[in-house]
């Protein structure tokens, strides 16, 4: 077991644990920030998806000892109150079911944004090809990027 | 199950009896055969004044807030919205008045077992007289309170209005009067009349959307309790295999473990089956000590089963009549022999997994004698009678709470997660999560299973059916049947082919039989169980008569739907849902040029009748990209929550598409070989299609269910669409089997 100090969501937070636990579950179980989700552990959903200095970053395939003090930004901590734009496009459009892969398919499609504030449709397919939905809510997730980015007003789909 | 029905009317005796034992509270008499349940005693417990609480479901407060519990697991059908979206239509409660709160296992709710799309039509006319029964209350403690008839006053917008007077009361300043008031008969329930719903129809988002989107904690996986411990739990890659011995004290030694222990389990394939436990202080303590895991198992008898040695089982037994008949009329060998053209065709598909995203998992605290469990269950009184059974505690000592499903599918209607994690909280003081990892996932599934059918069909001169045989090939196991009937081998789930399917009574000369490979390998529901395979062999099978016969599949299928003979199938009902989707679609698969292609296909299952067009583009190079899925339902008189029908159809059409394309298990050894989602491949977004059009067609019929009828027309209407656009017919899944290159 190692101490390590980590910056998550804007604060300082000291876990100690094995220094090849994924940052996943230092996430998970040493701070609750239970957002981000568990599906695979070999880095072929994108549940686990979070920010490393604004990079989407497979936290199950990041051991919590390379993350040293890079800004890590978790779902809980895109926005102070779900007022990012995703978050309120995700909810305008109805995109979830199940909702589990949400997290992380919004923490993929911000970095999208922020890199690329007007994507196109085939940007959007390639930057979230990483993220599973196992309900099929593409077309919804879809929608909601490009209501988020301004590109539309209503997606085919949703609405409230 | 103990629980009391839902559909039992409300009995007067019951409700009064009951009444006077829980001191005079407020309850209807729905959900009061559990008179003894602590949490049912709970409900009806008089409100002191604070609430208004007409029956179980209903909680009003002084402040006006209106909660309403969601008793049917929440898997991602979107039961948590829809049904209280009901009782609010009838009360006339403002939506955002109104906060859902998921319902714990309770015998005071009736049947909260989610599955078979019948979370809708099994609740949808109780939840209505919930909600007016709660209305006509409030309704009366208004007139009182203003002394006017209550036929004067009317509810609306969370409030009784006295028209003639301009007065109102908000629903909070009626709840002390109202608590006072007996509950009325259910003759006295008047109904709205579905043309003045204002709720029900529209799109309301998820009332867990707030949530989701901020990574609140929801799911069984996240489930945290103090002192909580972490386990996993190996069980032996062979179906039914046994634990001969294993390193646990070694494994005990390694960091952050607690304790490591064999569990005996049974042969019980969707039970507790034999493995290995390791208990830590953390997931990845625990994780991290299963590798250094080792076991010798007793693999038994289905150390040597395959996948390729069924298909040569199964090509053996295509050669010999069917072990049983499943439905049969006229003489189909006759017609056969005496047909213009016949055509024969092997079909399969594989076994495959539900993969839903949140792996199984489940929390447990034994204490006192008993379990408390946190739970992400499709079928919480299953895995309570499981518990009950297995471990020998009384029924009241196994409380379960429900938490949100990432996904179901099917899978957690089978408790074995549930009382692995029991057996293993049986021996540790502390609560104790199971985390199963993907590979335990895809490895220990309640598998959709593979099959095979062999089939045979005629035409006349003029293209018409004139015969059709099946010798269908399921999988299964000797096992009893029905009624006490003697062991026997019987096929598993997913190898109902009943006397419904169609195109059984629609042929004057039809035979469909059945043979079984046994097999050890666990089976279960997959989203449209049977209906999700038998839709592709029939409704591309019927494409292929009609290709034959030079006949348009459309026109082909409406002469077919013309000639029913017998049987429960609604042709009416189907035929309309077909002539609209073509309609909407622009049927006219001889405008598509080579390469790109029309297909059509229609299903009824879980009540619905469904009816797709798929346009898709096969390049020379094979590759397939689907453009556009046209879908219309038909699923009665109500579509409760538009939006969340809408995403069910838009899912299913894309899960459909994603499993045809590329799902497949294969089993060497005794044991399936993918293991995580590398080697198993799911659909992604760049493979959705750009449309799916979704339409509901209301018909005068009970209101069903969503989650399941619009899967099964998907892979049939895209294999059809496939074989317009290139001349290939796939007959195997998955689709990526099929080489689709043309020149
Ligand atoms: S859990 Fe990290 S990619 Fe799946
Ligand atoms: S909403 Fe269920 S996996 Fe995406």
């Amino acid at each position: 077991m190692s101490k390590y100090t980590l910056n998550v969501n804007g604060q300082s937070r000291t876990v100690d644990v094995a220094s090849d636990t994924p940052l996943m579950w230092v996430l998970r179980d040493n701070l609750d920030l239970v957002g981000t989700k568990f599906g695979c552990g070999v880095g072929k959903c994108g549940a686990c998806t979070v920010h490393l200095n604004g990079v989407p970053t497979r936290s199950c395939m990041t051991s919590v000892s390379t993350v040293g003090r890079k800004a890590v930004v978790t779902i809980e901590g895109l926005s102070a109150d779900g007022s990012h734009p995703l978050q309120q496009a995700w909810c305008e459009l109805d995109v979830a079911q199940c909702g589990y892969c949400q997290p992380g398919q919004i923490m993929t499609a911000a970095a999208l944004l922020k890199e690329n504030p007007k994507p196109t449709d085939q940007d959007i397919d390639d930057a979230m090809d990483g993220n599973l939905c196992r309900c099929a809510t593409y077309l919804r997730i879809r929608a909601g990027i490009k209501l988020a980015a301004g590109l539309t007003t209503a997606g085919h789909g949703g609405g409230k | 199950m103990n629980t009391p029905s839902l559909s039992r009317p409300v009995d007067r005796r019951d409700f009064l009896k009951f009444s006077a034992f829980a001191g005079g509270g407020l309850v209807l008499g729905y959900y009061l055969k559990s008179a003894g349940s602590a949490s049912a005693a709970e409900v009806v417990k008089p409100a002191a004044g604070a609430e208004f609480k007409p029956n179980a479901f209903i909680r009003i407060a002084p402040n006006g807030v209106v909660t309403l519990v969601s008793k049917q697991p929440e898997i991602g059908q979107g039961v948590k919205t829809s049904l209280p979206m009901i009782i609010a239509e009838e009360l006339e409660v403002n939506w955002k008045d109104v906060v859902v709160v998921q319902g714990d296992l309770d015998a005071a709710y009736g049947g909260q077992s989610a599955g078979g799309s019948r979370s809708t039509p099994n609740n949808y006319n109780e939840f209505h007289k919930l909600g007016a029964t709660a209305r006509t209350m409030l309704v009366e403690a208004a007139a009182q309170t203003w002394g006017v008839p209550a036929g004067e006053c009317s509810a609306a917008g969370s409030a009784v209005h006295h028209a003639a007077t301009k007065r109102t009361l908000k629903f909070g300043e009626l709840v002390a009067k109202a608590s006072t008031l007996p509950v009325p008969a259910a003759a006295d329930v008047k109904l709205k009349d579905p043309k003045d719903f204002k709720l029900l129809g529209t799109r309301i988002g998820g009332v867990d959307n707030p949530k989701v989107v901020t990574g609140q904690p929801l799911f069984g996986m996240d489930t945290k309790l103090p002192g909580m411990l972490y386990a996993v739990y190996e069980k032996c890659p062979v179906f039914g295999g046994k634990v001969v011995s294993a390193n646990v004290d070694a494994i005990k030694a390694l960091p952050g473990v607690k304790d490591a222990f064999i569990i005996e389990g049974t042969a019980n394939l969707g039970g507790l089956m034999p493995g290995v436990a390791i208990v830590a202080d953390s997931t990845w303590a625990a994780f991290s000590a299963r590798k250094q895991l080792k076991v010798t198992w007793d693999e038994g008898k289905a150390a040597n089963d395959s996948w390729d040695a069924f298909t040569a089982k199964a090509l053996e037994l295509s050669k010999q009549p069917g072990a049983s008949t499943v439905h049969q009329d006229g003489d189909v060998t006759t017609a056969l022999a005496g047909a213009a053209k016949t055509v024969e065709a092997a079909y399969s598909y594989p076994f495959i997994s539900h993969a839903s995203i949140e792996p199984q998992n489940c929390t447990a605290w034994f204490k006192d004698g008993g379990f408390e469990l946190w739970a992400p269950s499709q079928n919480p009184g299953g895995g309570q009678s499981a518990i009950v059974s297995q471990f020998g505690v009384p029924k009241e000592k196994v409380i379960v709470h429900l938490t949100r499903s990432g996904g179901g599918f099917g899978r957690r209607l089978s408790n074995d997660y549930i009382l692995e994690v029991a057996a293993i909280a049986q021996k540790v003081s502390a609560p104790v999560k199971l985390t199963w990892s993907r590979e335990d996932d895809l490895r220990h599934d309640q598998y959709r299973a593979g099959g095979f059918h062999f089939l045979k069909g005629g035409i006349d001169a003029a293209g018409k059916i004139v015969g059709w045989k099946n010798h269908f090939i399921a999988f299964g196991s000797v096992q009893a049947g029905r009624g006490g009937a003697a062991p026997a081998l019987r096929a598993g789930t997913g190898g109902n082919l009943d006397a419904e399917q169609f195109p059984s009574k629609f042929l004057p000369n039809f035979l469909n039989e059945i043979s079984v490979i046994e097999c050890n390998i666990p089976m279960g529901p997959w989203r449209a169980p049977n209906n999700n395979v038998f839709s592709f062999v029939m409704q591309c099978f019927i494409d292929e008569l009609a290709h034959a016969g030079g006949r348009d599949p459309l026109e082909l299928r409406l002469e077919l739907l013309a000639q029913k003979m017998s049987g429960n199938y609604d042709a009416a009902r189907m035929t309309a849902v077909v002539k609209l989707v073509a309609a909407k679609a622009g049927w006219n698969p001889k405008k598509f040029p080579r390469g790109q292609g029309q297909g059509i296909s229609f299903h009824f299952s879980h009540s619905g009748y469904i009816a797709q067009v798929a346009e898709v583009t096969v390049s020379k190079q094979g590759e397939l990209k689907v453009d556009r899925f046209v879908c219309v339902c038909d699923v009665g008189q109500q579509i409760v929550n538009l939006s969340g029908a809408e995403n069910q159809v838009q899912g299913s059409i894309i899960d459909g598409i994603g499993t045809a394309m590329f799902q497949e298990l294969n089993l060497e050894r005794g044991r399936m070989v993918q293991g995580n989602f590398n080697d198993y491949p799911m659909i992604r977004m760049p493979d959705a299609p750009g449309k799916v059009e979704v339409h509901f067609l209301s018909s005068n019929n009970p209101t069903t269910g969503l989650g399941e009828p619009a899967i099964p027309p998907v892979a049939p209407a895209l294999c059809n669409a496939i074989f317009a656009a290139c001349g290939k017919r796939v007959r195997q899944f998955p689709i990526s089997r099929t080489d689709l290159r043309w020149s």
